[in-house]
């Protein structure tokens, strides 16, 4: 068992953990922080998107470990402490831009970061950065809808691709 | 405009508000004090005899609490299933025993042989490794017709063949169906592939048994689209628990599209080890496993002509399918090739001799049972394709040649016992016309050949069954269950409302739209009124949520009891206004009486109800709460067409989707929001049938297929922006709010506009291609055309 300490939504947090210990197993079972999603078990589906430092990762591709020291962001410290919601949650509200809600978590942490590496992205540009995000139930449309709303877009401009 | 919040308001979900701060409640997020958590060992072959299994070693790892195996569950009963055809012959189908835990023979590749349990995942999973199995290999048997051979490996060896059923529908129609093609003008012949899918919700499956023996009750937390179907099913049929002593929860749950629905064994497993060990049991599925245990879809092979007269009108069609069942019978799966499918195969159209034959098949593969449409898209498929192919060959248009045979005038009796109660397919084609510009396809098409691009235009219409459904009807189609729904609304004392559902939300918003409903019934806001589902414990025994039936059967339960509350109310209304019940009136959460200015609010009534001091108790009981079981008359028929646009590279053979637009009928909608949405996913899922998705078995049974590396999900950047519209509405005319369901329409419709799209664009280029089967990979393009040159 090793010891961790990182900085997750602000506050600090430590734990013992095996050296395989995933950051998503630290921050589900650990620190009980179960916005963050297991979909699949090969990287591909998502759901788990966490920021480390300010970057997109899939929190099942890194031991915990590997967070030594991080500042850590998950869905839980998106919102305001009043509840009010991140502005790209909301726009996911506004634009249905989710169904069953398990892929939501890593959606909106990876709409996210594309906003803050391209704040205008266009409606090709976010469904090209998505492809490490799977959605089964609303076929992607309202998603990018909502991402184009969230950068200040019209929303309706998914339709001129 | 409807009211904010009513009925056919674009109101926003409530729910998303927990999903989006992360703090739903899924199964996998429920963690009892003192669980220990279970790892299956499951077969690596597709077919074999266990020769012995050998837990010693890993009994002494660390954290093992016990290892249980098929010799555990020797009197305990098998996963049931739900339905038996019976075949032409009048004989029930072949049903063979489902144990928990694999006894005696491994039947495919994750059939589990042994579970262990333990203190933490790790160490179960790594004692899971410590367990010698002698298995001896035996050969497995795949491709359904192989498994018909006189010489096959036989999957069950205590049943006759690899025959589950062999139907025919309608039997008394073949005669008149061989002659009618035996002596059309012409016949057009299609064969094809409706592949096998894996279902795939974002969540994988997770199952909690927890047990409290100092009141010998259990509970089940689970991934179900049904927890009183599985309360039933595994209560009755493999526990021996009485319903009383079982609570099924279904939590907040990650999508279904059928795969959720059905029994599972680890469902009965985790509560069996529960009651045994009295602690909490966990198993949390991985996608590896869900690949190989979670029910697969279609998986049908299927031969279908039509016989036309010269002038293209549809005289008969005879199908003959071959589905694969897989290694056992899933809790619905025969249902699926049969009474979801050929009920269909009329289609939009009025053909009057229809006859359709569907060989069920054991395989040493995964099960196979509903998944999204379950038989309707496979039956739209085929009837869809082969009308393109027999317009192609008649040189009629497509469009002109499904007009010639719609069916007009409702209610419509089917050749293949079903009655169409309304719709209006000119509508919706009409409509679907004006999305496409189908008149300036020539010159995108002229467009796409300069940078030398095929484009293709692919145009059908469906129909699909829903609102499932009658019980009297099915219970002689051969359903082991009824197919009501229920609902109990509780109306507090202050007015507030709780609705306690027998439907089941995993992503279809019923919180929210089955509360525009009531709030347009009482005309209090909606924020007044809960939805609640998901619980044995506190909702009345309902059926769940599968072919798209919440709104239309789910929702009519809701109706139907609030009518009761509402009759109740105005009684109560009555004695305080001293007036006559007749004189009531009610709007907009007032009651009042005709022709004067007295009124009285309802949460005066509702006070009333449970304060009864000025209350006419010798006539009405106090309280304010009522129960209903709504089933249906008939099932629901939404129906529309939908055009796909292409482009294929003819150097790589990669399909590009350049539009597709959908024109449904699904009646009067409550939400158009959530409705689009439900269309987009449908669309979504059809689309990546036709061109992405397909499960892979190679001959020796090993799933190849087995994970997101090879198992084609399809992403954003698949698709184009949809179109999609629900304005030709012809409201059901047998459920009280005129509703038809929309779940799955997008992806009954979408695969054949697709594939015809696909064939349109390679005629276009004087390619010819007929068919192609799905999906239609570069690969599978590519090598139709070169086949064509």
């Amino acid at each position: 068992m090793t010891s961790v300490s990182m900085t997750v939504n602000g506050k600090p947090v430590s734990g013992e953990v095996e050296g395989r210990t995933l950051l998503v197993e630290f921050l589900r079972e650990g620190q009980g922080l179960t916005g963050t999603h297991v979909g699949c078990d090969t990287s591909q589906c998502g759901a788990c998107v966490v920021h480390v430092n300010g970057e997109a990762v899939k929190a099942c591709t890194i031991f915990a470990a590997e967070a030594e020291g991080a500042e850590v962001t998950t869905i839980e410290g998106m919102a305001e402490a009043d509840g009010t919601l991140h502005p790209i949650q909301q726009a996911f509200q506004d634009h249905h831009g989710l169904q069953c809600g398990f892929c939501t978590p890593g959606m909106v942490m990876s709409a996210a970061a594309l906003l803050k590496e391209n704040p205008q992205p266009s409606p090709a540009e976010i469904r090209d950065y998505l492809e490490g995000n799977i959605c089964r139930c609303t076929g992607y449309h309202n998603i990018v809808k909502a991402i184009l709303a969230a950068s200040g877009q019209d929303a309706n401009a998914i339709a001129a691709e | 405009m409807p009211k904010d919040g009513g009925i056919g308001a674009s109101t926003k979900r409530r729910e998303d508000i927990r999903f989006l701060t992360g703090t739903g409640n899924y199964t996998d997020d429920i963690n009892i004090r003192g669980q220990a958590y279970v790892h299956f060992l499951r077969s690596d072959v597709a077919h074999g005899r266990i020769k012995g299994i050998d837990t010693a070693e890993a009994e002494k790892m660390p954290g093992v609490v016990r290892i249980f195996t098929g010799a555990d569950f020797e009197g305990v009963g098998g996963i049931p299933c739900g339905w038996q055809v019976t075949d032409r012959h009048g004989a029930p189908m072949q049903e063979p025993a489902h144990p928990v835990l694999a006894q005696g023979k491994v039947r495919h590749v994750g059939d589990p042989i042994a579970a262990v349990v333990a203190e933490s995942r790790e160490q179960a999973r790594d004692a899971a490794e410590a367990i010698e199995v002698d298995i001896e290999d035996l050969p497995a048997v795949i491709d359904m017709k192989a498994a018909l051979e006189d010489d096959a490996p036989k999957v069950h060896d205590d049943l006759s063949s690899n025959l589950c059923f062999d139907w025919g529908f309608v039997e008394e129609n073949r005669e008149a169906v061989d002659k009618a093609i035996k002596e059309a003008h012409h016949v057009t012949t299609l064969e094809l592939i409706n592949q096998r899918m894996v279902a795939n919700p974002m969540e994988p499956r997770v199952v909690v048994g927890d047990y409290k023996r100092a009141n010998d009750e259990s509970t089940l937390y689970t991934t179900s689209q049904n927890p009183h179907v599985i309360r039933l099913l595994m209560g009755a049929f493999v526990l021996g628990i009485p319903e009383h002593k079982l609570r099924v929860v279904a939590p907040d749950v990650g999508g279904g599209f059928g795969s959720k629905i059905f029994h599972y064994a680890e469902e009965a497993f985790c509560t069996f080890a529960a009651r045994k060990l009295a602690r909490p049991v966990k198993w949390t599925c991985t996608r590896s496993e869900a690949f190989m245990t979670d029910a697969h879809g279609r998986d049908h092979v299927t031969k279908i002509e039509l016989a036309l007269d010269k002038d293209g009108k549809f005289l008969a069609i005879r199908t003959d399918t071959h589905a694969n069942m897989g290694a056992y019978l899933s809790t619905f799966a025969p249902s699926v090739p049969t009474w979801l499918h050929g009920t269909l195969m009329a289609g939009n159209y009025t053909t009057p001799l229809i006859y359709v034959n569907v060989k069920a098949v054991f395989t040493n593969t995964v099960p196979v049972d509903a998944y999204r449409g379950a038989g309707r898209p496979e039956a739209t498929f085929q009837l869809e394709r082969v009308i393109d192919k027999a317009a192609r060959e008649m040189e009629i248009d497509p469009v002109e040649l499904r007009r010639k045979n719609f069916v007009r005038e409702f209610p419509y009796a089917t050749p293949v016992a079903v009655e169409y109660d309304t719709g209006d397919y000119d509508a919706t084609l009409d409509r679907l016309l004006e999305m496409i510009d189908r008149d300036g396809f020539a010159a995108r098409r002229a467009e796409a050949a300069k940078r030398g691009k095929l484009r293709g235009l692919g145009i059908n219409c469906y129909i699909e069954a829903c609102g499932i459904a009658p019980s009297n009807l099915v219970g002689q189609l051969g359903a082991r269950a009824g197919l009501y729904e229920s609902a109990t609304v509780r109306v507090n004392a202050t007015g507030s409302i709780s609705v306690f559902t027998g439907s089941h939300s995993h992503g279809q918003g019923h919180e929210t739209s089955f509360a525009q409903v009531m709030s347009e019934m009482i005309g209090i806001p909606a924020e007044q009124i809960d939805i609640v589902h998901g619980d044995t414990a506190n909702s009345p025994m309902g059926m769940g949520t599968y072919g798209s039936r919440s709104i239309a059967v789910g929702g009519s339960a809701m109706v139907r009891a609030t009518e009761k509350i509402i009759g109740k109310a105005r009684k109560i209304a009555a004695h305080l206004m001293e007036a006559a019940e007749g004189d009531i009136e009610f709007k907009d959460g007032q009651f009042t009486v005709a022709g004067t200015d007295k009124a009285v609010a309802w949460g005066d009534v509702c006070l009333a109800a449970y304060v009864p001091h000025n209350y006419p108790l010798e006539e009405l009981e106090p309280g304010l709460e009522e129960t209903a079981f709504y089933d249906p008359a008939n099932f629901t028929y939404p129906a529309g067409a939908y055009a796909a646009e292409v482009e294929v590279d003819p150097e790589t053979g990669k399909v590009t989707v350049c539009g597709f637009a959908a024109a449904d009928d699904f009646g009067n909608v409550i939400n158009p929001m959530i409705v689009e949405g439900q269309v987009h996913g449908g669309l979504a899922q059809g689309i990546g049938q036709a061109l992405l998705e397909g499960c892979v078995y190679d001959e020796s049974g090993q799933l190849i297929s087995g994970s997101y590396m090879d198992y084609a999900m399809p992403r954003a950047d698949d698709f184009p922006a949809f179109r999609v519209d629900h304005s030709c509405a012809t409201p059901c005319t047998h459920n009280p709010l005129g509703v038809k369901g929309c779940g799955e329409a997008g992806a009954i419709g979408s695969p054949p506009a697709i594939v015809n799209a696909v064939v349109d664009a390679l005629q276009g280029g004087g390619i010819d291609v007929t068919h192609i089967d799905m999906p239609l990979s570069p690969g599978r393009v590519w090598q139709a055309i070169q086949g064509a040159n």
